[in-house]
């Protein structure tokens, strides 16, 4: 059956999905809503898929059922057992299966073009549908590729530092016009089929090829710029393949998801400073972690206690805690929740201040902190609260430390100025939790905040400290 | 449907994207990446369709393959933004102490 032939109530129905995909994003504007918004979602993909099959002769019904039923209960297993610190790391591999079965959508309808309608009389498929096919495939590919190591990147399968290779701006960019070229020429070859097999392949070979050469010089602290890069291609390959089938439901997802992508990474680039631009020619961090210890100044700062945090909060109006993925990792934000809770019954405001940048990919923080039972409603972005330090008792820096860094603001040299960040130094008291005092943050920058007269630092693992101000905040 | 009018779609669709994701919550991005990611997987209609021909033996493969990564996608991104979301609580106790004056 020709898809091209289907009746309007199909084209109708693909269109439905397509709407209930953009209800799915909308719901998310607000807690309240984005659970109906996520079931908006399922039912579109049923809409989709139950078109789908009850549309086409289908050869072999149990084949397929069982396909999705396997694919399905891998997903939702892995959806259950899943460490919401893990969620960069899944989403990236999520982003390479999407990737990957465009790259196999586009192979079969090469394969096998009438079953997809898009051929013309003679049987060779349509010029047209010949260049949406070929960047279907590519821009899966690259996903597919650029996905799977950002995945090991994440997952610290593989080290976080970039891998520089020489020339690699013009390999890329060599590999990139190939692409481009073959697919012209694919498109005016006088016929498809086995004499232009090699076009086909070779354009998907030089894919995966780019993706991999794309993300290996991108170091670990861009990652989230990646992970939103990605996601955005992996809706860009939806969308060529839903040129290549005339199927609006994917051309509109495709549309949907790119553009999410490409906001999510621009509101990451800002949040860090940075130029997509200089994000995607990599090498960031590539001197971090050799440190900056032998310029470092030896300065006077104050070491405080738990029992000098605790009795500081008690008597304070209003707390504001400012967590980074430092917390994350210690695993801190339970315990963080419990001293936040004592403080609230005692009277004082408490409020969370996150950075954009906080997490490991956009809102991880927030997810993190949700799960630890903290309320939305305590939850600031950066911009919401950046206002209040100047009226607030205490700011508790716990695992964050670029983000409240003032060189940001002041020093033109520092490889952080530009940056939005906190404005603790306003705050009357700041605690600043940290292991010892020689790390230094991801940017491999001192911060003027440890040394000022109104900062303690707490030197401890974030966990153990806060059970310890915990324990303080009991007595 | 030809390609101007399958463009205007596209271009409309685009612009559609630009607004909605813009006013998402920034909290509730990663929970926006996870749904993207399934919505995404409607790229199975190509592997249905790809899997219910019996044109090209290699290409039922492709396309059975196809549905396996597009299903790991669907049911695992809905499932894992509900999760997320079910985190998501408001304050339950009344504001009878948490307010200074």
């Amino acid at each position: 059956m020709n898809a091209h032939a289907a009746s309007p109530w199909v084209a109708m129905a693909y269109l439905i999905a397509g709407i209930f995909f953009i209800l799915a994003l909308r719901g998310l504007s607000h807690p309240t809503t984005s659970r109906r918004g996520n079931r908006f979602g399922m039912a579109g993909m049923l809409i989709a898929v139950v078109t789908t099959l009850v549309t086409h002769e289908i050869a072999s019904l149990p084949e397929i059922l069982g396909a999705i039923a396997l694919g399905g209960v891998i997903g939702f297993v892995i959806a259950r057992k899943i460490a919401m610190t893990a969620m960069p790391q899944l989403v990236a591999a999520f982003h390479s299966l999407v990737g990957l079965a465009a790259v196999l959508v586009a192979c079969a309808a090469f394969l096998d073009p009438g079953a997809f309608g898009i051929v013309d009389a003679a049987g060779n498929i349509l010029a047209v549908s010949r260049v949406e096919m070929m960047l279907g495939a590519a821009i899966g590919a690259i996903t597919f590729s650029g996905s799977i190591i950002a995945f090991a990147k994440l997952n610290g399968n593989m080290s976080g530092a970039p891998i520089l290779l020489p020339g690699r701006h013009v390999i890329n960019l060599g590999a990139i016009v190939a692409i481009l070229v073959i697919t012209a020429l694919y498109a005016l070859a006088p016929q498809a089929g086995a004499g232009e097999g090699w076009m086909f392949w070779t354009a998907a070979a030089l894919a995966f090829t780019v993706g991999f050469l794309l993300i290996i010089p991108i170091g670990g602290a861009d990652m989230p710029v990646v992970v939103s890069m990605l996601n955005s291609y992996s809706g860009w390959a939806a969308a060529a393949m839903g040129f290549t089938l005339h199927n609006t439901a994917m051309i509109v997802t495709g549309a949907l998801v790119g553009a999410s992508g490409a906001i999510l990474s621009y509101i990451m680039c800002r949040a860090m400073n940075r130029s997509f631009v200089s994000v995607i020619a990599g090498g960031f961090g590539a001197e971090s972690g050799s440190g900056a210890e032998g310029e470092r100044i030896d300065r006077p700062w104050k070491r405080g206690s738990a029992e000098d945090a605790a009795w500081i909060m008690k008597e304070a109006q209003q707390v504001i805690i400012i967590p980074g993925y430092g917390m994350a990792v210690a695993q801190a934000q339970h315990v963080l929740r419990e001293m936040a809770d004592l403080l609230k019954a005692g009277g004082v405001t408490v409020k969370y201040a996150i950075h954009p940048v906080a997490g490991r990919m956009p809102g991880h923080m927030n997810v993190l902190l949700a799960e630890a039972n903290v309320p939305y409603d305590e939850v600031f972005e950066l911009e919401d609260i950046n206002g209040e330090f100047a009226q607030t008792d205490v700011a508790f820096v716990i695992g964050a430390n670029d983000v409240v860094n003032p060189a940001a603001k002041t020093d033109r040299s520092s490889p952080i100025y530009g940056m939005p960040v906190f404005d603790v130094e306003k705050a009357k008291t700041i605690f600043f939790i940290k292991r010892s005092m020689s790390g230094v943050g991801y940017a491999g920058v001192d911060n003027e905040v440890f040394y000022m007269d109104q900062t303690m630092m707490l030197l401890a693992d974030a966990k153990k400290m806060v059970e310890d101000v915990v324990k303080a905040l009991q007595h | 449907m030809d390609f101007v009018s399958i463009l205007s779609i596209f271009v409309l669709a685009c612009f559609v994207g630009y607004y909605v994701v813009w006013s998402v919550t920034p909290a509730l991005h990663t929970p926006l990446m996870a749904v993207t990611n399934a919505i995404s997987s409607v790229i199975i209609v190509g592997a249905l369709i790809a899997a219910a021909a019996s044109g090209a033996p290699g290409a039922k493969w492709l396309g059975l393959a196809g549905i396996v990564l597009a299903s790991i996608n669907i049911f695992g991104g809905f499932a894992v933004t509900a999760r997320m979301l079910a985190m998501f609580r408001r304050k339950d106790k009344p504001a009878s102490k948490g307010e200074p004056r």
